[in-house]
């Protein structure tokens, strides 16, 4: 009886063989212009454009849709589905778009169109999470409604004065104006994000209102559309819209595979069951090289990590002290030995992904140097004790402590790393101004201009500006920057204004993000952009 | 019978209530800021702030929220989710697919665990009895983190011998490696169970009896050693089935199957009340239910045990 066992379990083995060679062989006829390909995907929150600001939903609707303008390698934009794009001011811009797109549903893609979404995105009452993209635009105050007794009040906060944006006018079919309330020379880059897509009138159920179920099946105006409807936390299937006006997408068809986990998806991109991972996990970043070959790749991204000094806590005041706290950081060891790679050391306080970036701006401060360090800091009286805050949910623990531990080592000084539960935690403890030391934080851009770092990072009540930094002659050089006749005229006075970062060290640069993605044999031209979507007019099948 | 059945259903009632109250509190006292957490690190624009807090009652007082949420329940309502999908969509989802997984791991475990417990009941020490014990041993000690994804990269990714992940919509083959790895929770403590269960009865009087009186070895294990030490088992399976749904959060995410335990943790991420808690409910349900039939069992199997 006993030497039954291993036979049993010997024919057990090759019967689950010949079941698994059974299921794979199928022969594959299609050519390569009508292969689908997978793409792995974490569940997205929302498939309505203006409510879409996390990258799984972009990177559906960025296959379902075609943006007004998108960006070519050097980050300048361009036109798409809009024939041009003009203004004088920089104040009223004149959109013209080109005629011959059409929904999936063969609706003609015309102004109205782009107004009735936007008026729509911009509405208070509707929530959309991509509204504040639209403040610029004049008008959009009135869309607006403040609940009179706050949040936790009984009363609840009145309908909006007006329902539709002042700064958007009709001109003819195909073109139609925007007036922002003041003048923007970026404001054509602001137009290549989500928020910015067309709606058919088919998504309406009535005016201002949109279908329940529009999102379970969004039509778009892209070169691919739905093929049945989302299949949440499982896949999202989309075909070729055999009557797209732009340029053809080389496959037959997307499926976007809805995985929970990164890991998993590397599982099955390994298993040959999924053709693309566009983020590969860290805890397989230190095989994937040798699993995949030349089809690991790594390109930039727009991801910009770094720590900030809350301007509350006055040990951190002197400028000396977050200087010398920036050279004791050997960042280059940070993302060789915690990252694999996979993130690189930053130097400047914008993101290679824009224009008018410039290497190393930051400085002297950013070159690792503990000598000097250690002797400024002493010199500066920094505090005995340093501590940073992160989010114990992102993954932050290791680097956290690695860089506690250089600065332990390298200003004779104790470190500590606090971690809270979550983010949302973190900015409360900053809220009540807590001792809560050094802070991390990161950014992904929006659109691609530095002003999309300079604003919400460094501006005074920048939107994500947690530390409360505020210098004034910052604050106007990104002003005039923003209303400069020229992008290039802006890019110069926006470097002028990170100069001024470089001099203050309001926050310590420490890494920028890279897209490290692998695909499988069947596919190839695979390439993630800087907003970590796949481009999906270049992928290909191989056979 | 009836009576104690109607005791127990009561009891149910009230347990069922207790627990979502609880469940909810504790949603409640973590829930620090959800449109936050839905949002990640964003800023979250005032205007959505104000939409989203009026959508899900967020600014009513905790006993209004819950008096809000049972009254749908109980009409059988869920509610929505913070991600604004009817939470009885998410459910009918979700419980399909778990409860083949579980039913799955259940049945392998029963198979493997029985046959193994029983021969090295009957064949105490010997080569077979020991070698159990080491594996048993070995799937106890590790944990299901490192079992799930060594299983995956092993038979999924190298040999391949089963695909790497279930996805949604699986079928007997593709569930096939996701069950083993979640038996594994419970193989080895339903061995050890059977496994004394028999060495027991192997000794008791009326076993000797019955040898005494010369029936076969075979009838002897087969109808007398066997049904009574199946008892034991199978009030432990029945748990066994209770705890493997509720416990499939890390087999569920290795493998990508979107069930009841990837729900729960993706709720809980995202400080989802509803989502938890709704989640929860029929969870509790599940284990009323499957206490009540495997008691009732009891007494089927054994005839000393009467109900009153």
């Amino acid at each position: 009886m006993r030497g039954q066992f291993p036979l049993k379990m010997a024919v057990g083995a090759t019967a689950i063989m010949l079941l698994a060679a059974g299921c794979s062989g199928g022969g594959d006829e299609t050519s390569a212009a009508d292969a689908v390909i997978s793409i792995g995907l974490g569940e997205p929150q929302h498939l309505i454009p203006s409510n879409t600001t996390e990258s799984n939903g972009a990177e559906v609707l960025a296959a379902l849709f075609t943006p007004l303008i998108d960006f070519d390698a050097d980050n300048k934009p361009y036109t798409v589905a809009a024939e041009s794009v003009e203004s004088t001011d920089n104040k009223v811009w004149t959109i013209k778009l080109k005629d011959g797109y059409t929904f999936h549903n063969g609706e003609k893609v015309v102004a109205d169109n782009y107004i009735n979404a936007w008026n729509h995105a911009a509405y208070g009452p509707n929530g959309n999470g991509g509204s504040y993209f639209f403040e610029r635009i004049e008008g959009y105050k009135d869309l607006q409604s403040k609940d009179p007794d706050g949040e936790e009040g009984p009363q609840k906060a009145p309908d909006p004065a007006a329902k539709t944006m002042t700064g958007l006018k009709k001109v003819d079919d195909l073109t139609f104006t925007v007036t922002l309330s003041e003048p923007f020379s970026g404001w054509r880059s602001v137009m290549g994000y989500t928020v910015f897509y067309p709606l058919p009138n088919a998504a309406f159920a009535s005016e201002g209102v949109l279908k329940e179920d529009y999102e379970q099946a969004p039509i778009g105006n892209g070169p691919f559309k739905m093929k049945g409807t989302w299949q949440h936390d499982s896949k999202i299937e989309t075909e070729a819209y055999a009557d797209y006006a732009g340029e053809k997408p080389k496959v037959g068809g997307v499926t976007y595979k809805i995985y929970q986990e990164q890991t998993a998806q590397y599982a099955d991109l390994m298993g040959g069951a999924l053709d693309v991972v566009t983020q590969i996990p860290i805890e397989n970043l230190a095989s994937a090289p040798a699993d995949l070959g030349d089809r690991f790749k790594t390109g930039p991204n727009s991801v910009f990590q770094f720590v900030g000094f809350p301007t509350f806590l006055p040990q951190y005041s002197k400028v000396e002290v977050r200087k010398a706290i920036s050279m004791a950081i050997n960042r280059k060891e940070i993302t060789d030995n915690v990252f694999r790679g996979s993130q690189s050391p930053a130097t400047s306080f914008v993101s290679p992904a824009v224009a008018g970036y410039r290497e190393n701006s930051c400085g002297a401060p950013c070159t690792y140097d503990p000598a000097k360090a250690k002797a400024d800091y002493e010199a500066a009286g920094g505090p005995k004790q340093i501590k940073i805050t992160y989010n114990a949910d992102g993954g932050h623990k290791a680097w956290v402590d690695a860089t506690c531990n250089q600065l332990k080592t390298n200003l004779g000084v104790d470190c500590v790393g606090v971690g809270e539960p979550k983010f949302a935690d973190l900015l409360t403890k900053v809220e009540k101004k807590e001792d809560v030391g050094m802070i991390r934080l990161g950014w992904i851009m929006d659109y691609p201009l530095m002003e999309n770092y300079l604003g919400p990072l460094y501006g005074t009540g920048g939107s994500s500006n947690y530390y409360g930094y505020s210098n004034p002659e910052f604050d106007n050089l990104v002003k005039q920057g923003s209303a400069a006749p020229t992008e290039d005229e802006a890019i110069k006075l926006w470097q002028q204004a990170e100069d001024i970062l470089a001099r203050d060290m309001p926050v310590i640069p420490l890494r920028l993000g890279q897209n490290v993605y692998g695909h499988s044999e069947r596919v190839k031209n695979v390439e993630v952009d800087k907003f970590q979507k796949v481009e999906i007019l270049k992928i290909e099948a191989t056979s | 019978m009836f009576r104690y059945f109607v005791r127990r259903v009561l009891q149910g009632v009230l347990t069922f209530f207790g627990a979502t109250f609880i469940v909810y509190a504790l949603m409640f006292a973590n829930q620090d800021d959800p449109l936050q957490a839905l949002a990640g690190e964003r800023p979250l624009p005032e205007n959505v702030r104000q939409a989203l807090t009026e959508r899900y009652h967020l600014d009513d007082p905790f006993i209004l929220q819950y008096g809000h949420y049972m009254r749908g329940l109980l009409t059988g309502d869920f509610g929505i989710s913070l991600t604004n999908r009817p939470i009885s969509e998410m459910m009918a989802q979700a419980w399909p697919v778990t409860i083949r997984l579980a039913v799955f791991a259940i049945i392998i475990s029963a198979l493997v665990a029985v046959t193994a417990g029983i021969v090295s009941g009957i064949r105490r020490g010997g080569i077979f009895d020991t070698t159990t014990l080491v594996i048993t041993l070995i799937l106890l000690s590790l944990p299901i983190v490192v079992l799930a994804p060594l299983a995956q990269l092993l038979f999924g990714v190298q040999l391949k011998w089963f695909p790497a992940t279930a996805g949604a919509e699986p079928g007997f083959y593709q569930l096939m490696l996701p069950a083993m790895v979640l038996s594994c929770l419970v193989i080895a403590t339903q061995i050890r169970v059977t496994r004394a269960s028999v060495a027991e009865n192997l000794r008791s009087d009326y076993v000797r009896t019955a040898r005494a009186k010369g029936l076969a070895n075979r009838r002897v294990i087969g109808v007398h050693v066997l049904r009574n030490s199946l008892i034991p088992v199978v009030t432990l399976i029945g748990v066994d089935l209770g705890n493997l749904m509720a416990g499939a959060i890390v087999t569920e995410g290795v493998f990508n199957i979107p069930g009841v335990g990837f729900n729960l943790f993706r709720g809980i991420r995202t400080e989802d009340g509803p989502l938890v808690v709704g989640f929860v409910s029929v969870l509790v349900i599940v284990f009323l239910v499957v206490n009540l039939v495997v008691d009732l069992l009891y007494a089927v199997l054994d005839p000393r045990i009467r109900y009153e």
